[in-house]
Parts: structure tokens; sequence; C-alpha cells
């Protein structure tokens, strides 16, 4: 059995519709926040994957998932700012409770 | 690193990650879900290093292994008033699964429908010192931006997390 290319994108895949299905079911703020680290976990698997497989001598897809890093380490860590903030003034992380902007 | 990746290693973490990341969705409890998010990060960490990306694993413990689980627990205690309240309720969603799995079967007709094509790996694998001199000289100003990106966020956090007395 020879892993390839196809193999981690399977992987990547699951891995997504796990962490879609979590941000779509879960009430509590954090655990959404988890859930989408998950998401940007999974499309990180996958450039690392395409940077060993397509261009390993570039290595395109691993500078990707570094920019992709750092750019979900900036979401999750302004994510949580805001929920600290939100539970200094309304005392709940529960997302049922934040629904003023309601159309 | 070897150029080929081991099966075995593979489905171990395949395992590693998929099993987390289900178990990370089961649980009821929010700090045991925290755990469960850092086991992932782990075992994606494995996978990198699999895919003869060292760096890569090695910024995934520092960073998600090590900085945003613990600001994911600080958040989770400093949220909690009382140690009952890490406990949800049980909390499924019909339409939830319906949209993933929809979405995931979307995915494998891509996955099935996509042939792809291999490089030759080159005769010396790539290494850290090789990332490193690409990332300074081809990925230059993307490098830049980004710790642009990171200082703005930075701020941000600080700003948004400080009390809200002195504003």
């Amino acid at each position: 059995m020879i892993i390839g290319p196809l193999h981690f994108m399977a992987l990547a895949a699951v891995l997504f519709s796990l962490g879609l299905y979590g941000v779509l079911s879960r009430k509590s703020t954090i655990m959404t926040l988890m859930c989408l680290e998950l998401m940007a976990n999974a499309v990180n698997i996958n450039l690392v994957a395409f940077s060993h497989f397509r261009t390993p001598a570039l290595m395109t897809g691993q500078m990707f998932a570094v920019f992709s890093m750092v750019v979900s380490a900036a979401e999750i860590g302004l994510g949580l700012a805001l929920v600290l903030a939100i539970y200094r003034l309304r005392k709940t992380v529960e997302l049922d409770a934040m629904q003023e902007l309601k159309g | 690193m070897s150029e080929t990746v081991s099966p075995v290693m593979f489905l171990i973490l395949a395992f590693a990650t998929i099993g987390g990341a289900v178990m990370m969705l089961s649980t009821r409890n929010v700090v045991h879900a925290a755990f469960w998010l850092l086991e992932i990060m782990v075992a994606t960490a494995g996978l990198y290093l699999l895919l003869s990306a060292e760096f890569l694993a090695l910024v995934q413990v520092l960073v998600y292994a090590g900085a945003v689980s613990v600001l994911v627990l600080f958040v989770i205690m400093l949220t909690l008033r009382r140690r009952e309240d890490a406990i949800r309720p049980y909390e499924p969603s019909w339409a939830g699964t319906i949209i993933a799995a929809l979405f995931l079967g979307a995915l494998y007709m891509a996955i099935t429908r996509f042939v792809p094509v291999i490089a030759e790996m080159p005769e010396k694998v790539p290494g850290v010192a090789d990332f490193g001199r690409e990332m300074f000289t081809t990925w230059m100003l993307p490098f830049e931006v980004a710790s642009l990106v990171l200082l703005a966020a930075l701020v941000g956090a600080v700003w948004w997390s400080k009390g809200g007395d002195d504003r």
C-alpha cells in the first residue's frame, strides 16, 4: 500500500467535515472557535501534503501552510478576546444569547 | 525523513486525528474537548513529520499544542462560573449533520475524480535550512505582511480583552 496525496486529501476532507458539523451544531462560542481551528488544521494538512507530493523542492505548500497558521493564530486570539469581552458585558458565552443583530 | 510515506504510521496518525475529532465533538465537557483538540494538533504534527515538513511540525507543536490550547483553556476557565458549567447539554443538529454530510459527499466526488501528478522527490530531501532560505528570499514580502498581521492581532486582542472601566 502506497500512501499518496489522495489519502491525505481524504483524511483532510473527513476532518474538515467534522469541523464543519461542529461549527454548525455547537452553541458555545468557545467550542465553535475550536471547531474552526479543526477546519483550518484540515486545510493545512492538505497544503503540506501537496507540498510534499507536488513541489518538494520549492516547498510552496509549506509556505502557504505557514501563512495559513499565522492567520488562524490571529483569528483564534482575536476570537477568544471577543469572547472574553462579550462575557464581561453579558455574563454568557452562549451563541443563542447573542441575537441583537437578527434582521 | 524518507521520501515515501510509511503506511503504518499514516494509518495510526489518521486514526489519532479523526478519532480525536470524533471524541472532541462527542464529549459534553468543554475542558475535555480542549484536551482532545490538543491531541489532534499533536497528531497533525506527526503527519507533518511524515510529510518531511520538520519545521512545520515544530511550529504546529509550539503554536497550536502550546499557545492555542493554553489560550483556549484559559478562556474556558475564565468564562466558567461553576465547575458544572463545563458540562454542556447534548446538542445534536440535524441541519448541521446534513450540511456536513453533503459537503463530505461533494469532496468525495472531487477527490475520486482528481488525478494527482506526483513530482519526483529530489535526491536530497529539503530540510529546515532550505526552508529558511526559501522563506527569506522568495517569500520575504509575505513574511513581513504576516508579521504585521500578527502585530495587529496582538494589539486588537489586548484592546478587546482589557477591562471596560478605563475605555
